[in-house]
């Protein structure tokens, strides 16, 4: 039965792993420190405790968790692998991009590799250039493999959720900054959602502002400010990238006539200009040119003053919106 | 016939019907009915035939992109597998594998893979899996001499090492990786050393009898399936042909590949054979069955409609 319980983002994560363990038995969780220390993050504590072997640390060995993933997964296991920090799957990228995503198209579908890898990643002060970069584009650009980014506790269940449930071989980006945060109602034990779909987090009329993972939050602040100052803003976080709910998108920005896309990712390439991309393949007639904000296409300094000074801010957020309805272009890099 | 008909005549028939489907496949490339880049194992049949006659049904193969051979060992029919190479609806894969993507799970062979040493981490995960399904599976991958110089190796078998998973791996070692010499490459030449390091067996065979090689497998097989983990198994061969069909391999000191004819598992081992008293006339009759094979089978293939493209975009999501 569904129950509403109080929940760090973290936590929920953590309650999300539980009910996977519970609900698969062919469900496995390993990866770098997450069984006996219970993660770096602590998001995989009680675990080893409570499932025994299926719960067990690797070497400090990329390529090997993420493969290994694959070949049990095409042996019927349904693997969920931490990789510790986004920055590392690059390390293991191969198995990612030319194996798992690949195995069930070349076999003309007599193979899958339904695996889940959980990372997390975002820029947090004092986080270095080889710990804060956000990758989400380079993922979502693959295809055969489904992406997400929950914000909130009770999206890192559900979305946890729906990735260990799929069949195919799925990306969880959890936000770093947000683990320790605020405890917030979460529903648990409900229905397992499919993979896809987007959250409508405010409704508005005067520009539609679309998000996804870190920015995702700060986004939602600074709708709030520009709603103090008569600027009506329709939020949609689209917390899968692949599927991407471009429907979701395109009928507010139907209604709104403007959009701004906010990512913490560097803006070159990055998956903003591909929402952009595909509202002006659509033919939907806007009032104004659409705009993007990201990251300059910079290393992210280390010293949290210089990291603060280029990352999406809430002020840096409302005043490209600003610019955006008033007809001015807004250029982020 | 002789009434004494020794087990490895059907070592011989095997490997041949890898040879002859490896040597029509060049004819059908050469020809341009095969299009895109194929690589040959002609001359290290002796490997795929010897490892697989020890596995049972629910082992796990996994090989490289010159893996035709393992797939057919592993008993993958002859018909679809020309089917893949040829784009045909009735191919393995329906053809969006093509030639180094064959795999056919019900038939244990878990597939090729065009990424050099990418194969040993997914087979170390295969192994993983048994422990936890209570299949008693073991999983084999194979990999060229080249492949051990990949990090992606060496993680798969400090892996496997650490955890005592049930793999075997198998180093092809035919001395060029694609068309550089692995010892150019390698500050120890003898590969097989390197199994020490990651504290499992590791041995240097002759894979070019296939007797030799089985009874390596074999051992590497029990101990797996036993529980006690992991084993390297360097399987010393020679490739008749290029890295790929068309290389012209001027890279190859002249004589070596003539020099090389002459230690070829085919006709070394028939040559055993007679001189344990069987007749050639046996030998070449098993010889020509699966060259006959061969030839019923391309034709099969080649009589099936080309695969629909209708369905192109599907079986990339479950």
């Amino acid at each position: 039965m569904p129950e509403t319980v109080k929940l760090r983002f973290g936590e929920a994560v953590n309650a999300a792993l539980r009910r996977a363990m519970e609900t698969w038995p062919e469900a496995l969780l390993y990866g770098e420190d997450v069984a006996k220390p219970g993660g770096v993050f602590g998001v995989t504590r009680r675990l080893r405790n409570d499932f025994g072997e299926r719960v067990f640390d690797t070497p400090i060995s990329e390529s090997a968790i993420i493969g290994s993933a694959v070949g049990a997964a095409m042996m019927g296991r349904r693997p969920i692998v931490e990789i510790m920090w986004i920055d590392f799957t690059l390390v293991g990228i191969d198995q990612v991009i030319n194996q798992a995503a690949n195995v069930r198209y070349v076999s003309n579908g007599a193979l899958s590799a339904p695996l889940t890898i959980r990372t997390q990643q975002g820029a947090t002060p004092g986080s270095c250039a080889q710990h804060s970069q956000s990758l989400e584009a380079l993922f979502a650009h693959v295809p055969g493999l489904r992406v997400c980014l929950p914000s909130t506790p009770q999206d890192a269940y559900d979305l946890l959720l729906s990735a260990v449930a799929c069949d195919d071989p799925t990306l969880v980006i959890e936000a770093r900054g947000l683990y320790a945060g605020e405890r917030e109602e979460v529903v648990i034990g409900g229905p397992i959602a499919p993979v896809g779909g987007s959250r409508h987090r405010q409704h508005g009329s005067d520009l539609t502002m679309v998000t996804w993972g870190a920015t995702a939050r700060t986004a939602a602040q600074a709708a709030q400010a520009l709603a103090a100052e008569g600027i009506s803003t329709d939020l949609i976080e689209t917390v899968w990238l692949n599927p991407f709910d471009t429907d979701a998108v395109l009928s507010s920005v139907e209604r709104t006539g403007r959009l701004l896309v906010v990512h913490e990712a560097n803006v070159t390439g990055g998956f903003g200009a591909e929402v952009i991309a595909r509202v002006a393949e659509s033919g939907v007639a806007l009032r104004a040119a659409p705009g993007r904000l990201g990251l300059p296409d910079l290393r992210v300094p280390a010293a949290p003053h210089l990291s603060a000074a280029v990352l999406p801010t809430a002020d840096r957020i409302t005043d490209a919106a600003r610019r955006i309805v008033a007809g001015t272009p807004v250029f982020c890099r | 016939m002789t009434s004494h008909q020794p087990a490895e005549i059907g070592d011989l028939a095997a490997m041949q019907r890898i040879r002859s489907f490896e040597e029509k496949t060049r004819e059908l490339s050469l020809a341009r009915q095969i299009i895109g880049s194929v690589h040959l194992s002609i001359g290290q049949e002796a490997i795929p035939v010897g490892a697989c006659a020890v596995l049972q049904p629910q082992d796990a193969v996994f090989a490289t992109y010159r893996g035709h051979g393992w797939a057919l060992a592993r008993g993958v029919p002859l018909a679809p597998s020309f089917a893949e190479l040829l784009g045909r609806s009735t191919g393995l894969n329906g053809g969006r594998g093509g030639s180094p993507y064959f795999s056919a799970p019900q038939y244990g062979f878990f597939g090729e893979n065009s990424i050099v040493g990418a194969g040993a981490p997914i087979a170390v995960g295969a192994a993983l899996a048994a422990r936890y399904d209570g299949s008693g599976r073991v999983a084999v991958v194979s990999f060229g001499d080249g492949a051990t110089n990949q990090g992606a190796m060496h993680e798969a078998m400090n892996f496997a090492a650490a955890f005592s998973l049930p793999v075997v791996f198998v180093c092809e070692n035919n001395t060029y990786s694609e068309l550089t010499p692995i010892a150019e490459m390698v500050g120890e030449p003898e590969l097989w050393r390197r199994a020490a390091g990651y504290g499992m067996p590791g041995s240097r065979i002759d894979g070019n009898s296939v007797t030799t090689v089985r009874d390596a497998m074999a051992a590497a097989v029990d101990r797996a399936r036993a529980g006690e983990g992991p084993s390297f198994i360097e399987a010393m061969t020679e490739r008749l042909v290029g890295h790929y069909i068309g290389d012209v391999e001027h890279y190859r000191p002249a004589g070596e590949v003539a020099s090389a004819w002459q230690r070829e598992p085919i006709g070394r081992l028939e040559r055993e054979l007679v001189a344990q008293g069987v007749t050639e006339a046996v030998c070449r009759a098993a010889v020509q069955q699966a060259a006959d094979e061969v030839e019923r089978a391309v034709a099969e293939a080649l009589a099936a409609p080309l695969a629909s493209a209708e369905d192109v975009k599907e079986h990339l999501y479950a």
